[in-house]
């Protein structure tokens, strides 16, 4: 067991710079809360927008997060399902470089439905998979920091570091949507929108690939 | 799929004002008798080009007889919410339907000196995979390209009602039919939305038979044409609300909602009033209580005429019905333009009070029993149809053709394309540009326009104006 904690601070600056990630993308949302609080004339309707869009993204975090902490009870196959866990991602990241379409069943969500709508983007393109190998590996570091426990206790721990994670990574995200969208809605105003959007599609479907790549090789060779 | 998102889509309508203007036009060519294809002139739109106002490159389509009537992008602003999924689409198609074929063309635009044919979709996947037929008024959306037709299936298009159909805004395949709860919903003519209040608004004209053919004076004079306009919950696909007009206000035609999506009201067009033969313009808007509002807010009276110069189908009223057959709203919200296609005027509201337009500006051209000439000297042929204006505001350009079979019972023995140009003045008013006047080849007749970029009927905008 050798992750040290410099590797729990990078992983735990991997939460916070995916958090960033998803943030700044405009196709997470942001935009949406700059025409919420247009459309009413009111800073509040922005920052009700911007809350919808976090708590959408969150239950989506946890959505994914949850089943892999319940996982991690099973301690003896820890490296297995991290190496299968770093594969799926990979697939996902894969599948999304091959399908470059995006499912239009979310264009069916009413604007209003902004935490309904938040969750499925999320879900629909990934974005909690690509948490999975990072939150494995602070799971990992937890356990080599605990040493052997019960493993209840220890799902106990995983369950709490899920949420943890989730947290972390959509306040982040959040901040950062945020900070964009008030800045154009209060300085730089709507003509900023398409100069700042930029097409992630690929990026992304490599970030998935790369961060599963990360977590097959740390489950591999981090201990 | 490109990286940064179409320079020509904007957040909002007055960005989309101060883009820069149009080079070129997409005109409909219309062969009245099906003796030439369709097809699609460009027209140079560039006053500093030697082709100014001139026809610089055709796209005749392969086969005859298609009558084709609108057309529209295949993306526009609307890309610019995250709610689409789909920010990065190019303007780069027009889709254009064959009213009379039901056959679809998607053309590329990539150089407007070169059109080329990028699919054909044959009138019997529409058939098939709808159950509608005659498509016609083309808005891009949430969900992709969304279609309206006139028809529904069957031979005359009478088995079911006519309705809306989505494509695929990538691939350009059908998809399937938009309604899921229709209501008392049908006809079919034109519609349109407030994407970020999620709505929609449709309108009727009639069914084919009562078109296709000519106007049936019997089923205008039995009031037998759409009253009627439909609001819906866009994404639901739900009739939420259907507005009557009255019977007698015969054929509402053009929906055109306020671009701002904050205004929650809109303009449709009537083409006459068979109580009196005028011609009327109904402002809707959402009330107080979140239900559906209308009231006729433009009339605008027929001219005594004596009936030795009217066509037979007018003779016996012994007047010109002004026949308001296309209307058009300017990108800031503050003129609406009125084609009165029989009077031989294009009028100017100034509708800044939607609940209180006024009389702003008009022009005389053409018209039933008036064949008013163009400033230049040039004959106009029937009156001012299609109107469409540039994204700034400062100019206003129309054609001529309604529709081949209606062409030949208002203006029998008529024959012509043009398409001409107006200047607006700073504060209202509206002057024909003498030079400006492009006279399409013998043969073909000029129906809607789409100005390169984007025109003030094509964009749905997903921001407010600030």
């Amino acid at each position: 067991m050798m992750i040290d904690g410099s590797t729990l601070t990078a992983l735990w600056g991997a939460v916070i710079l995916s958090g960033v990630y998803h943030g700044v993308n405009p196709g997470m949302g942001w935009p949406l809360a700059v025409s919420a609080g247009l459309m009413d004339g009111r800073h509040r309707a922005m920052l009700k927008a911007i809350g919808a869009l976090a708590f959408g993204h969150l239950l989506a975090m946890l959505a994914i997060l949850l089943p892999f902490s319940m996982m991690t009870a099973l301690i003896h196959w820890e490296t297995e399902l991290r190496v299968g866990a770093g594969a799926l991602v990979i697939a996902a990241g894969v599948y999304l470089l091959i399908n470059r379409r995006h499912p239009r069943f979310l264009a069916r969500v009413a604007p209003s439905r902004l935490v309904l709508w938040s969750f499925l983007a999320a879900m629909a393109h990934g974005a909690g998979l690509m948490l999975v190998p990072i939150y494995l590996g602070i799971c990992s570091a937890d356990l080599a920091d605990a040493g052997h426990e019960a493993a209840r206790d220890l799902m106990g721990q995983n369950i709490a570091s899920a949420f943890f994670v989730a947290f972390a990574h959509t306040l982040a995200m959040t901040v950062a949507g945020g900070v964009i969208a008030a800045a154009i809605y209060f300085y730089f105003g709507l003509k900023f929108l398409s100069r700042t959007w930029f097409n992630l599609d690929l990026v992304w479907a490599f970030s998935l690939i790369l961060v599963g790549c990360f977590g097959v090789y740390l489950a591999l060779y981090g201990h | 799929m490109t990286l940064r998102p179409d320079p020509t889509f904007h957040a909002t309508a007055q960005l989309a004002m101060q883009a820069p203007v149009e080079n070129h036009g997409f005109v409909v060519m219309l062969s009245p008798d099906g003796a030439q294809p369709d097809g699609i002139a460009v027209v140079d739109l560039n006053p500093r080009s030697e082709s100014y106002g001139t026809i610089v490159h055709k796209l005749l389509m392969p086969n005859r007889g298609d009558e084709f009537h609108h057309f529209g992008w295949n993306a526009c602003s609307s890309s610019l919410s995250p709610l689409s999924g789909h920010a990065f689409l190019e303007r780069r198609y027009l889709i254009v339907p064959g009213i009379r074929s039901s056959r679809i063309y998607v053309i590329d635009t990539k150089d407007p000196m070169d059109l080329k044919i990028h699919k054909i979709i044959e009138p019997e996947e529409v058939f098939a995979k709808t159950g509608y037929s005659r498509p016609h008024t083309i808005h891009c959306g949430p969900e992709g390209i969304y279609v309206s037709t006139l028809g529904g299936g069957g031979v005359d298009g009478m088995d079911g009602p006519p309705g809306i159909f989505i494509m695929d805004c990538e691939t350009f395949e059908v998809i399937g039919r938009y309604e899921m709860d229709r209501g008392k919903q049908d006809k079919h003519y034109d519609f349109w939305w407030n994407l970020p209040q999620d709505y929609m608004v449709s309108s009727e004209w009639g069914l084919p038979p009562q078109f296709e053919n000519g106007i049936v004076p019997e089923d205008l004079l039995s009031n037998k044409y759409g009253h009627s306009i439909h609001f819906w919950d866009l994404r639901r696909r739900k009739n939420i609300q259907t507005i009557d007009f009255g019977e007698n206000y015969q054929m509402a035609l053009e929906i055109r909602p306020a671009h701002d999506p904050k205004k929650s009201y809109g303009f449709c067009g009537v083409v006459v009033d068979t109580t009196n033969l005028q011609g009327a313009i109904f402002t809707w808007w959402r009330g107080e209580d979140g239900t559906w509002q209308s009231k006729k807010t433009i009339t605008i009276d027929p001219r005594p005429e004596d009936p030795a110069n009217l066509p037979p189908l007018l003779q016996g009223f012994g007047a010109v019905p002004p026949l308001i057959t296309d209307i058009d709203l300017s990108l800031d919200d503050r003129y609406l333009y009125v084609a009165c296609w029989g009077l031989g005027e294009m009028r100017q509201y100034d509708v800044s009070d939607p609940m209180n337009p006024f009389l702003a500006g008009k022009v005389e051209l053409g018209g039933i029993a008036r064949r008013t000439k163009h400033p230049g000297g040039g004959d106009f042929a029937f009156g001012p149809q299609m109107v469409e204006i540039s994204r700034d505001g400062k100019r206003v350009y129309w054609t001529n053709s309604l529709y081949s079979t209606w062409d030949n019972q208002f203006y029998p023995g008529q024959e012509g394309g043009q398409m001409v140009m107006a200047h607006v003045g700073e504060s209202g008013g509206l002057t024909l540009d003498r030079d400006f006047y492009v006279n399409f080849p013998k043969g073909h007749r000029a129906h809607q326009i789409r100005l390169e970029g984007g025109d003030c009927s094509t964009d749905s905008f997903c921001y407010p104006n600030v």
